[in-house]
């Protein structure tokens, strides 16, 4: 991807409207160039609503609506990744390489670019039999702010949707994943935040076994 | 804006002997009035002190939402809460007819009148033991507030709680335009606005 970089030194007959000078194409800027670079809370809270009440057409059952918000997101995460990595500078712009520094990017970067604060947590599962999970938890995840979900319907939790995004950037960086979303906001620490969520990342088998091959190298 | 200044005692003994003002339906009041005197304390010696209950009907009269604040309140059986919605439509409708003054023809520089303000109906209503408050938002949705008759900032409050419906509410995937609101959310955050307003007093 780097070579995608405007050329540093000794470049400077190439600068245009493709390679500016100060090597900032209009990928490195947001679309919104008012000084704080926000969006409308409220607007996206009712866009997301109608993105609930679209995918909860005709659904059979709860996995049902959460695998359509999932199937939402991905596509977000795939594109994510690239734009976030095209804006770091040139000598930190590699894709993660290994599941540490991927969950890392996602926890930091992603969350920071999204929603303007990094995850409030990143753990791996404490259970030895399930080496290939780990959770990234965020405890009032901003697609879930203004949602209270009916008491018959109490598995569901919109922020698959976000789940669908960390998928898509798992995917995209080459660590195909499960994502899915679970509230715990009713067990004994949710007393707090009522809409804690931990996103839970469940990798692929090929990508543990190459892990365990890379650690040993 | 009618201002309805009512003791609910009088009017049960003269009918509408207290209510000076003529243009007050007070006939229409009147069944209103027992209900509403029943949500507020009593017992004249414990007053219960700052917001005392919150109702939301929707824009065809209906109960969508109820819930009392504080303990020892009398509280009303469900289906009371639905004839007191009901009943608080209609005299809410008629009374947004009523004006005992003639409205002159507002002429606007380019000589077409300009329509008129809807008229806002009953907004407040007093009366020994408690005073209630009507907000109507642009869409025919009624808040009703009761609180005592001391306090302060009731607009403030109704303009919060109005915040709280619009966020927790109408930008919930899950809640149908005027059905009842049962949303936890709302709840959580109401309880702990009304419980801030009213421990400050």
């Amino acid at each position: 991807m780097s070579n995608l970089q405007a050329p540093r030194g000794g470049a400077k007959e190439q600068s245009g409207l493709r390679y500016p000078a100060n090597g900032k194409t209009i990928y490195h800027r947001p679309l919104n160039r008012a000084k704080t670079a926000e969006l409308s809370g409220a607007s996206f809270a009712y866009l997301f609503s109608e993105m609930v009440s679209y995918a909860s057409k005709k659904i059979e059952s709860i996995q049902d609506l959460e695998k359509r918000l999932n199937v939402q997101g991905h596509p977000i995460g795939l594109k994510l990744l690239d734009l976030l990595l095209y804006r770091e500078p040139a000598r930190s712009q590699t894709r993660p390489l290994n599941i540490i520094t991927l969950l890392h990017f996602i926890k930091i970067n992603v969350w920071q670019h999204l929603f303007g604060q990094a995850a409030d947590g990143l753990e791996k599962s404490s259970d030895p039999s399930k080496p290939d999970e780990y959770m990234i938890i965020d405890n009032e995840p901003l697609v879930n702010r203004y949602i209270s979900v009916p008491r018959d319907m109490s598995q569901l939790n919109c922020a698959a949707y976000v789940a669908g995004i960390i998928e898509g950037v798992c995917d995209g960086a080459a660590f195909p994943a499960r994502v899915t979303a679970h509230s715990v906001g009713k067990q004994e620490e949710g007393e707090m935040w009522p809409g804690r969520t931990v996103f839970l990342v469940k990798f692929a088998p090929e990508v543990m076994e190459r892990e365990t091959f890379l650690g040993k190298g | 804006m009618y201002y309805a200044q009512v003791r609910p005692q009088s009017v049960l003994e003269t009918g509408c002997g207290e209510t000076s003002d003529a243009h007050c339906p007070a006939q229409q009041l009147n069944s209103s009035i027992q209900l509403e005197a029943d949500i507020s304390t009593q017992n004249p010696v414990e007053q219960i002190l700052g917001i005392l209950a919150l109702i939301v009907i929707n824009k065809a009269g209906g109960l969508i939402y109820n819930r009392t604040f504080g303990d020892g309140l009398n509280q009303l059986n469900t289906n009371d809460y639905l004839v007191l919605a009901g009943t608080f439509h209609g005299v809410h409708a008629i009374t947004t007819r009523l004006n005992p003054g003639h409205q002159p023809q507002q002429i606007t520089a380019g000589g077409i009148p300009s329509r008129p303000d809807p008229p806002s109906g009953l907004e407040v209503m007093e009366s020994e033991n408690f005073r209630l408050q009507c907000f109507n938002t642009l869409t025919g949705t009624k808040f009703l507030l009761f609180t005592d008759t001391l306090q302060a900032n009731v607009d403030v409050a109704m303009r919060k709680i109005y915040d709280l419906y619009a966020d927790f509410v109408t930008k919930n995937p899950f809640y149908q335009l005027e059905m009842p609101i049962r949303c936890d959310t709302f709840d959580r955050k109401l309880n702990s606005y009304i419980r801030e307003v009213n421990n400050a007093r």
